[in-house]
């Protein structure tokens, strides 16, 4: 597929002849079973299904009857089993070296020491919690949930776009649209071994409850923090609640009781052992962080610190996953696991180097230009889409704050089909896993989320910005 | 054991089901009424509103009581949050809150039930749909409550559930009756009349129960007895004793579940003796409008401190 007319995008699903490729070719001859008619039916049918499990999200400021959907295609993203292993040892690696990163930023910094990162990006990292300097996570794990984006370019290249080390979300989407797939198609599934992702909750819980805290005692009790049912991401949160038997708590449910953050329950107070929060470490404790937040529990961090409670993912983390930290993840794995990355970073110009800069801003037109801390898509210029008026406007912006801006170049991402009224026709997409950490393995669920940029042409895989996602397969080795 | 804001919504999401149910009947009643003219509609009309607490609400937005209008009001109106669909939104928002404390099933059949009549009632509904919608909300309601007994873990969950209906059923039972007490009175004057027939069928139509009390009274309407059967009855499960006899079953599955005896346990079983020992001659002789008063204030009560024995609220 062509690219503004320059670039070739590879096709997962289709070679150069038209003939679909290896892992898609089972698929491929179910497929022409179909008639395009009926794949619309199923289409309309999976939308229901959708609307009334309630997978919807909330819009700010609009109605309960405006509630969104995100856009679910139905032609699944395969992956074979070959192609996953090395994927999956890359990501362990990645993973593994992120730990050991923060732990190391947290203690003796010795990554500064040796000259392999500046000082100063840490120092002047605003997602740097000097709160956190000594303190040992139980089982010393920081980040206990990981998403990693990666993105395709060729058969044998993937790139690591971006890591999420924070509070990655996507993964009940992940579950229900492989739920949804085997509700609609029944039959491809005996017909196409697929290996399962629905025991993510479990070893979720699995990974949180092996990260208990000392304080505990027994079977640990675990609760997920949520903002509130106005959150968009909350049916995610609710989800995981209910798929792990674990409560879901709001910040007004909690207190400190007897050195322990505890949950008000129809028989009093009870402690909870593991928090696995999705609310920002900002907002998380309002007399350390952010004293007007509503949403955390005042005097948390406290108890986090003496040992009453784990807090997952540990505050903090962020300090591994902006994208000017991003640039230096081939030293960092290197650093810390003793070998080269397996996988590869896309490689980044950090504008707040002088050189870096001038080459940016005499290339705009081939580079991406993002924000060091901006997510969801929003303040980025893809250079080869922008008009020229666009380009001038941002490179002011540029010049402004260099540091703030990282750029990469626009990379042709992989293509998968989706159904479009015309039949099938390709799209970009990415891949989020989810990387389950606990303090003795590393456990990836084999898929992922595939977003998908449901126009054509369009590189932005983002829900925020009309992104799609599509189930994602990773085929049984046999 | 669960969290008390999840106790909470549970409790209320059963309430604002029990009451969408229950107002939905209510304009099924006064809609028949409506129709046979035996009676001046306005007047049932009023009456209806005021059973269902929302008369002055409606005053303030409209001059005169007139069918299409109550109906509008009632079903879907943004000026009532009691409406059926205010009601039915809360239950979902109240379902949403609690997520993790319903099965799939139960989220999902509040969630369509929601959904359908979020459709049904997007526009201004005309008469002639006014049979099917009514038919919908009560579907609806009979798969939540089906989902319910068919998919729930019967635990303190179900506990609390069961206690938002039966409080909220109870409320509206007693309500029905009270502003029909007059009908029910063993005064002279109307007895027998065609007028009467109509209004004690109202009652029974509205609480479901007039197929009920034909079986069990025969043809003959004898207003002590509809009294009776709807205050008294053991096995009717609109009457305000079978209510009370569900609040102490549900409050005693708490006891057992948690090993401790609330002061609301207290009041439901007082609640539930007083009735037990009353037979409908001493309702009337104490004055049954005093009688139904005070059982709508303490039920009241008792709801109250459910709240606050299992920490509702902060």
């Amino acid at each position: 597929m062509e690219l503004w007319g320059k670039v070739l995008a590879f096709d997962e699903m289709h070679d150069g002849t038209g003939k679909p490729r290896k892992p898609f070719a089972d698929y491929a001859g179910w497929l022409e079973g179909y008639s395009p008619a009926e794949l619309r039916r199923k289409a309309r049918e999976a939308e229901t299904f959708f609307r009334r499990t309630g997978i919807t999200f909330n819009v700010y400021g609009a109605s309960e009857a405006d509630e969104r959907l995100i856009p679910f295609d139905l032609v699944p993203r395969i992956i074979a089993a070959h192609e996953w292993a090395r994927l999956e040892k890359g990501i362990e690696q990645r993973v593994q070296a992120i730990n050991a990163f923060l732990h190391d930023i947290y203690h003796k910094q010795e990554i500064v020491r040796a000259g392999r990162i500046p000082l100063k990006l840490i120092a002047e990292n605003d997602a740097f919690l000097p709160k956190m300097l000594g303190v040992e996570p139980p089982g010393g794990v920081y980040t206990h949930i990981v998403g990693v984006d990666l993105v395709r370019t060729s058969k044998n290249e993937f790139f690591v776009l971006e890591d999420n080390a924070r509070t990655p979300s996507g993964v009940s989407y992940m579950i229900e649209n492989r739920e949804t797939m085997l509700r609609m198609f029944p039959e491809l599934f005996s017909r196409i071994p697929v290996q399962p992702v629905g025991d993510y909750p479990t070893n979720l819980r699995r990974a949180l409850a092996r990260s208990a805290p000392p304080a505990c005692r027994g079977r640990p009790t675990i609760a997920v923090l949520t903002p509130g049912v106005h959150n968009s991401a909350y049916f995610e949160h609710a989800f995981l609640a209910d798929q792990m038997g674990a409560e879901l708590v709001e910040g007004h449910d909690l207190r400190v009781v007897d050195g322990r953050i505890a949950m008000r329950t129809t028989r009093g107070y009870m402690p909870i052992d593991v928090l696995y929060r999705r609310v920002d470490d900002d907002y998380l404790d309002p007399l350390n962080f952010k004293p007007d937040s509503v949403l955390g529990v005042p005097g948390i961090m406290d108890i986090y610190r003496a040992g009453g409670i784990t807090i997952a993912n540990a505050p903090g983390t962020g300090v591994a996953d902006d994208k000017a930290i991003y640039s230096y993840m081939p030293d960092i794995v290197e650093f810390y696991t003793g070998k080269p990355p397996i996988l590869q970073n896309v490689p980044t110009w950090r504008c707040s180097e002088p050189d870096a800069l001038a080459y940016v801003l005499e290339h705009l037109e081939e580079l991406v230009v993002k924000e060091v801390h901006g997510s969801g898509g929003y303040g980025m210029l893809v250079g080869p889409a922008a008009s020229k008026r666009e380009r001038a406007a941002f490179a002011r912006k540029l010049k402004a704050r260099p540091a703030n801006y990282i750029a990469q170049p626009t990379l042709a991402l992989s293509t998968v089909p989706i159904l479009t009224r015309a039949g099938l026709a390709p799209r970009h997409v990415d891949l989020r896993p989810f990387v389950l950490v606990s303090p003795d393995r590393v456990h990836i669920t084999p898929g992922g989320l595939t977003r998908v940029a449901m126009k054509k042409g369009s590189l932005v895989v983002n829900s925020s910005q009309g992104g799609g996602t599509k189930d994602t397969w990773i085929l049984e080795d046999r | 054991m669960m969290l008390g804001r999840t106790a909470s919504g549970l409790y209320w999401m059963f309430r604002q089901l029990e009451r969408a149910e229950n107002t939905a009947r209510l304009i099924e009643a006064g809609f028949r009424m409506a129709l046979t003219r035996s009676v001046s509609a306005s007047n049932e009309w009023e009456s209806i509103l005021t059973t269902a607490g929302c008369r002055e609400a409606f005053l303030q937005v409209h001059d005169e009581i007139e069918t299409g209008a109550v109906v509008d009001f009632m079903l879907r109106s943004k000026d009532n949050p009691a409406s059926v669909l205010g009601l039915y939104s809360s239950a979902r928002r109240n379902a949403r809150q609690v997520r993790t404390a319903l099965t799939r099933e139960v989220w999902e059949a509040v969630n369509e039930g929601w959904m359908t009549l979020n459709g049904l009632l997007s526009r201004q509904v005309r008469l002639a749909e006014l049979p099917d919608i009514i038919s919908s909300v009560r579907q609806h309601s009979a798969l939540v409550r089906g989902m319910l007994y068919g998919t729930m873990l019967q635990d303190d969950s179900f506990n609390y559930a069961r206690l938002g209906t039966f409080i909220e059923r109870a409320d509206n039972t007693a309500r029905i009756l009270d502003v029909k007490y007059y009908v029910l009175l063993p005064a002279t004057s109307y007895v027998g009349s065609s007028l009467d027939n109509v209004q004690w069928e109202t009652v029974l139509r509205s609480v479901a129960a007039e197929r009920a009390f034909r079986w069990l009274h025969g043809g003959e309407s004898k207003p002590a007895e509809i009294a009776d059967f709807l205050i008294l009855d053991r096995r009717m499960p609109r009457a305000l004793y079978y209510c009370c006899c569900e609040i102490v079953d549900n409050l005693a599955g708490l006891a057992s579940a948690y090993g401790i005896r609330k002061p609301s346990h207290e009041l439901a079983e007082t609640a539930q003796a007083r009735l037990g020992q009353s037979s409908i001659e001493d309702i009337f002789d104490a004055g049954l409008h005093e009688f139904l008063g005070e059982f709508l204030v303490r039920n009241n009560a008792l709801g109250n401190q459910i709240e606050t024995d299992y920490r509702f609220y902060e």
